[in-house]
C-alpha cells in the first residue's frame, strides 16, 4: 500500500529494450530508486501488433486451428488445441477415446519440452556463473563453498558447479537440455505432425497415425525423459534455496498477491463431452484443475462461472472501446448473461498512436477477472503457468490418477523406475508467496507432473491400440450458428479461444493467450498489470551501482513469467535520465 | 595434401561472420524455436565450428541471447556503422506497411535515443539491408506476408521480396535468400545458414535459387512427389477420413501435389513427423500464395481433386487389383525348393 513518505531520492529512469531469452518483443521501462534499492514504476509495452481477430472474421470455421496456432512461434500447438476444443463444442462432436488421448500426450510433450528448454536455456542463465559472477561476485564465491544437497542424485557437488553447468553453450546442463528439448518435440511430433505448428491436429481429433509403433517411440523418449527430470528437480531445488538462504528478503523478487488463473488441461476422455452445457462437470475431471484464486483464495474450479468472470478492459492500450459495436452475445447456452467486456463480445478496433508512457503505450489490452463479491476487477496472472496450474490443481483437492495426487496443500508423486534411476517420490507444496523464485521452481516440477500425466494417458492410449480401437477422428458438419468456447492451458498459461459462428462462416473470434494476462498495460482503473506490479515490488540484491546495473533482480522476476510477445527494453545504463522526486513505494505491504 | 588443406581450413575458421536473426517482424518467432530442433547442423554446431573450414559465426537471436536490451541491440548499431563485417541479416515475421498508421507502429526493435519511439523493422531494413552480405528470409511471413498478409489484415503486411523488390541484390551480389515454411523445416535454416557461411568464406558458389527465391535443392520438389503416400494415390486409394486410414488425404484437403516443400522426405525433427508423411494434410504453408489460395484447407484442392477422380475411377484402380493379386499369388510366396525334404532341390547339383 502507498506510504507517502517526504525523503527526497535519487530516481533514474531505466528501460531494457528488448527483453533477450524470452518469446516474442518485450519492454520493462522502469523508475529506479537506487538510495533505497527499490523500484518505483514499471511500464511494460509490446510494440507487435497483426490483428487475427481481425483478418479471421468472414473465413470458414475449419481453418481456425491452423491460422490461430500462428498466434505464438513457442505454444502454437496450444493454440491448435484450444481452437479445436473450441471447434469440438460450436460442431458438437466427441472425438473417439484415442483422439483425446492423443491430444494429451501431444500437449504433456509440448509442456515437457517447453518448461525445459525455456526454464534452462532461456530464465536459468539468469543464474548461471557467468551471471552471477557479473551481478553478485560474493555470491558465487560462497556458492563455490557450498556442497549441493542434491549431489548424490544429480553429480553436482557445490552450487557454484550447478551454476557452472548452468552456462550458455559451455554448461553441461544447459547443452543436454538443448538435447532433451529436441526428443521430447519428437515426441510431440508422434501424435502432432510437427511442432511448433501442428499438422495432425484436427476438430474431432487427432489424425495422425497412430500404431503400436507411435506408441513405443513415445514411450522409449518419455522414460529417457525420467532420467533427465529426477535429476533435474533436485538440481533446481538446491539453486533456489541457496538464493532464498543467502540473500534474505529474496522470496520478494518479482512478488505479488496470489492473484491466480488456470483453465485447467488434458481431458479425460471417460467423461468429456465438449458441450458447453456440462462443462463444469468435465472441467472438473481435467488432469489439470481449473481455477481462479483471488488474494491466496481458491474462489472457483467451475469453468462456466470462471468464463463469465473474464473482462478484456482498455486503459493503456492502443485500441478504441467497443462500447457502441453490436452484441454478439447477450447470453451463455446455459442463459446466464454475458458481460459487454466479455471476449464473445469483444470488437478489435486498433489505433496506431506514438507511445507515452503517461498515457498510451502499448499492442496488449487488459485481461481482468471480475469478482462479484466485491465488484472489482482483479488483476490475476498465470505465474508462467506452471505456478498456477499446480496451485490450482494442489488446492483443489481432486486429481488423483496413481502416479500423482492432489492433497489440498500439495501433489504427491510418484516418478517409476526408468532406465538409470530408481522409482523416485516428489512432492510439490503450495508455496506461501508467489514470486519469481517460486514461479522457477514451480516450472520445473511440473515437468515431472506433465511426465506422469503423459505416462498415465500413453497407458491408456495403448491399451485402445492393443485392443483395435485404432480410430482417433469423428466426422461433423459446420452449423450455420454457434457459440462456443475452448479452454486450454498454454505451457505459459490461461489461454481461452471465444467464437461466435453466423452463416456457417467466423462471426467473431477472440484468442486470449496468457501474456495479454501477464503483460497487461495499467488497466482503466489504473490497476498495474502482473509483470508491472511483480517488477514494482522487486527489491534489489544486485551489487553493482547504477553505472553498471544490470538489472538482474528485475530480469528474473520479468523472467520468472515466462513471457511470450514481441517487446523491447532499452537499458541507458549510467545515461539514465536523473530526476528528483518525491517518493511514494507502491504495494510494500 | 592433408596438411595443405588443414591450412586452408585454419585460414577460413579465423574469418568471423555475424548473424544478426530479427525476430520483430510480424512474427510469432516459431522460426527461432524451431531452429531449436535442428541437427543437421545443430545450433551448437553452428555456434561451436563443427564443420571443418566453416568460420565462426556469431549468431545475434532474441530467443537465446545472453547479453539483454541496449547491450544486445549494440550489434545493430554496430553493423549500421560498419563494424561488422561479414554479417547476415535474417528477418523472421513480415514488414507492416508503416506508411498508412501515422505516428503508431506495427512492429519496432530497440528505441531510437532522439525521440525514445520504437525503431519500425522497416527502417531497420533501409539502415541494414544495403551493408549486409546476405539478406535471408526465413519463415513464410518474411519470405511471403504469410498469415499475417491474410485478405483483411490492418496492417498492410508484406515479404521481405515485396518491400526491397525482388530483383534487389546484397552489396555481395545475392539476391534476397527466401527459405520458407510455417514455420520453416529446422535443418534446412541451419543448413543454409552454414551454407552461406561457407560461401562468405569463399568455399562455396551462390547458393542457386528458384524464381520464387528459394534454395533449389531444398524446394525443388513438390510434397507428392516426396510423399510415402504418394503410392497409395498413384493407386486410386484414397483416405475417406482423417485418422489412421495410412492412404493418400488428397480427398480430405491435401495441397501436396502443388506445393513446394520437403518435408514428406525431411521429416521434422531428426526425421521423425512431418504432414501428410504422418496423416497431417499439406496445408501449403511454404508457397506464396499461403493462406489465402488455400482455403478453406479441410476443403480438396480443385485440381487435385479433378486429377484424384480421374486416378480413381481409371486405371488406379486396375494397377491397384494386379499388383495385390501378384504379391498374393507371387511374391508373398517362396520358392518352391525351401522345405523339409531328403532330396536338394535348389538347382545344386550334389558332390558329395
Amino acid at each position: 500500500m502507498a506510504v507517502t513518505t517526504a525523503n527526497k531520492v535519487m530516481v533514474k529512469e531505466m528501460s531494457w529494450d528488448p527483453i533477450t531469452r524470452i518469446v516474442g518483443s518485450l519492454g520493462i521501462h522502469t523508475e529506479i530508486d537506487f538510495s533505497n534499492r527499490q523500484v518505483l514504476k514499471c511500464y511494460s509495452t509490446s510494440m507487435i501488433f497483426r490483428g487475427f481477430d481481425i483478418f479471421m472474421k468472414g473465413i470458414d470455421p475449419r481453418d481456425a486451428h491452423f491460422i490461430t496456432s500462428r498466434i505464438c512461434g513457442i505454444c502454437g500447438d496450444n493454440h491448435c488445441t484450444c481452437s479445436c476444443l473450441n471447434q469440438n463444442m460450436a460442431y458438437g462432436v466427441k472425438p473417439p477415446k484415442l483422439g483425446d488421448l492423443a491430444f494429451n500426450l501431444a500437449e504433456t510433450a509440448d509442456y515437457i519440452f517447453d518448461h525445459a528448454i525455456y526454464n534452462d536455456c532461456m530464465a536459468n542463465v539468469d543464474f548461471c556463473e557467468q551471471m552471477v559472477k557479473e551481478t553478485n561476485p560474493s555470491l558465487l564465491a560462497k556458492a563455490e563453498q557450498t556442497a549441493a544437497p542434491g549431489r548424490d542424485i544429480h553429480g553436482h557437488k557445490t552450487i557454484a558447479d550447478i551454476m557452472r553447468a548452468l552456462n550458455p553453450f559451455t554448461g553441461e546442463f544447459y547443452l543436454e537440455t538443448l538435447h532433451v528439448a529436441r526428443y521430447t518435440r519428437e515426441m510431440y511430433c508422434l501424435f502432432g505432425g510437427r511442432h511448433t505448428h501442428p499438422s495432425t491436429i484436427m476438430p474431432g481429433g487427432c489424425s495422425a497415425d497412430i500404431t503400436h509403433q507411435t506408441c513405443t517411440d513415445y514411450y522409449v523418449r518419455l522414460m529417457r525423459y525420467f532420467d533427465y527430470v529426477k535429476r533435474s528437480v533436485p538440481m533446481h531445488d538446491d539453486l533456489y534455496d541457496f538464493f532464498l538462504q543467502e540473500l534474505p528478503g529474496y522470496d520478494m523478487v518479482g512478488y505479488r498477491e496470489t492473484n491466480l488463473v488456470n483453465w485447467g488441461s488434458f481431458d479425460d476422455p471417460d467423461y468429456v463431452d465438449y458441450d458447453y452445457r456440462h462443462m463444469t462437470d468435465w472441467g472438473r475431471r481435467r488432469y489439470i484443475t481449473p481455477g481462479v484464486a483471488i488474494g491466496g483464495e481458491l474462489i472457483s474450479t467451475d469453468l462456466v462461472e470462471i468464463n463469465l468472470m473474464i473482462r478484456i478492459l482498455l486503459g493503456s492500450s492502443y485500441f478504441d472501446g467497443w462500447q457502441n459495436e453490436p452484441t454478439f452475445v447477450t447470453h451463455d447456452p446455459l442463459g446466464n448473461p454475458v458481460d459487454k467486456n466479455h471476449p464473445w463480445n469483444k470488437v478489435t478496433l486498433p489505433r496506431p498512436q506514438k507511445r507515452d508512457f503517461t498515457d498510451k503505450y502499448t499492442w496488449v489490452v487488459s485481461p481482468r477477472m471480475f469478482d462479484k463479491r466485491t465488484g472489482a476487477h482483479v488483476c490475476c496472472d498465470t505465474g508462467g503457468g506452471p505456478f498456477a496450474r499446480q496451485w490450482c490443481t494442489a488446492k483443489a483437492g481432486v486429481v488423483d490418477f496413481g502416479y500423482a495426487k492432489a492433497t489440498g496443500h500439495s501433489i504427491q508423486m510418484v516418478l517409476p523406475r526408468s532406465p538409470k534411476l530408481p522409482e523416485m517420490e516428489l512432492e510439490w507444496q503450495v508455496p506461501e508467496k508467489s514470486n519469481a523464485i517460486e514461479r522457477d521452481r514451480a516450472r520445473t516440477y511440473h515437468q515431472a507432473y506433465s511426465a506422469l500425466i503423459a505416462l498415465h494417458n500413453l497407458e491408456r492410449a495403448i491399451k485402445e491400440v492393443q485392443a483395435g480401437r485404432t480410430k482417433s477422428w469423428n466426422s461433423f458438419k459446420v452449423p450455420e450458428d454457434a457459440v462456443s468456447v475452448g479452454f486450454h492451458e498454454a505451457a505459459r498459461g490461461v489461454l481461452s479461444h471465444h467464437m461466435v459462428i453466423r452463416e456457417g462462416k467466423i462471426a467473431n473470434y477472440q484468442p486470449y493467450p496468457p501474456t495479454p494476462w501477464n503483460a497487461s498495460p495499467r488497466d482503466v482503473y489504473g490497476t498495474p498489470g502482473p509483470y508491472e506490479d511483480a517488477v514494482q515490488n522487486t527489491p534489489l540484491f544486485e551489487e553493482n551501482g547504477p553505472d553498471n546495473f544490470k538489472g538482474i533482480d528485475i530480469m528474473r522476476a520479468v523472467r520468472s513469467f515466462d513471457p511470450c510477445l514481441p517487446c523491447g527494453v532499452h537499458m541507458y545504463t549510467g545515461t539514465g535520465r536523473v530526476r528528483k522526486v518525491t517518493h511514494t513505494p507502491t504495494a510494500m505491504a | 595434401m592433408a596438411s595443405t588443406a588443414y591450412a586452408e581450413q585454419s585460414k577460413t575458421e579465423a574469418v568471423t561472420a555475424h548473424v544478426l536473426w530479427m525476430t520483430t517482424g510480424l512474427s510469432c518467432e516459431g522460426d527461432s524455436v524451431a531452429m531449436t530442433s535442428a541437427t543437421n547442423p545443430s545450433l551448437e554446431d553452428i555456434i561451436l565450428q563443427a564443420i571443418p573450414g566453416m568460420p565462426k559465426v556469431i549468431v545475434h537471436n532474441q530467443v537465446i541471447d545472453y547479453a539483454v536490451g541496449q547491450e544486445y541491440a549494440q550489434a545493430w548499431f554496430d553493423a549500421e556503422a560498419g563494424k561488422l563485417d561479414p554479417f547476415v541479416l535474417c528477418i523472421e515475421g513480415s514488414l507492416g506497411n508503416e506508411e498508412i498508421n501515422g505516428d503508431g507502429h506495427w512492429t519496432g526493435f530497440a528505441v531510437n535515443p532522439s525521440n525514445g519511439q520504437p525503431i519500425t523493422m522497416n527502417e531497420w531494413m533501409d539502415r541494414l539491408a544495403p551493408k549486409a552480405a546476405a539478406v535471408v528470409a526465413i519463415g513464410t511471413c518474411a519470405t511471403y506476408g504469410g498469415i499475417p498478409a491474410m485478405k483483411n489484415n490492418p496492417t498492410g503486411a508484406m515479404g521481405v521480396p515485396d518491400y526491397l523488390g525482388w530483383s534487389w541484390k546484397s552489396k555481395a551480389g545475392l539476391p534476397v535468400i527466401c527459405i520458407p515454411g510455417c514455420p520453416a523445416q529446422p535443418d534446412n535454416m541451419t543448413e543454409v545458414l552454414l551454407y552461406l557461411a561457407l560461401h562468405l568464406a569463399g568455399l562455396a558458389p551462390a547458393p542457386e535459387l528458384d524464381e520464387a527465391l528459394r534454395p533449389k535443392w531444398l524446394f525443388g520438389r513438390t510434397v507428392r512427389e516426396s510423399c510415402n503416400r504418394a503410392g497409395f494415390a498413384e493407386q486410386g486409394d484414397f483416405a475417406t477420413e482423417y485418422g489412421s486410414d495410412h492412404r493418400c488425404l488428397i480427398k480430405l484437403g491435401c495441397k501436396g501435389p502443388v506445393v513446394k516443400c520437403n518435408v514428406p522426405v525431411r521429416g521434422w525433427v531428426n526425421g521423425i513427423g512431418g504432414c501428410p508423411n504422418v496423416g497431417g494434410i499439406c496445408m501449403a504453408c511454404t508457397m506464396p500464395g499461403f493462406p489465402d489460395k488455400f482455403m478453406p484447407f479441410m476443403d480438396e484442392d480443385k485440381y487435385g481433386a479433378m486429377a484424384a477422380n480421374v486416378i480413381k475411377f481409371s486405371y488406379g484402380p486396375i494397377v491397384r487389383y494386379f499388383r495385390m493379386r501378384n504379391i498374393r499369388r507371387e511374391y508373398d510366396v517362396e520358392p518352391e525348393w525351401r522345405r523339409r525334404s531328403s532330396t536338394l532341390s535348389s538347382g545344386y547339383a550334389k558332390r558329395w
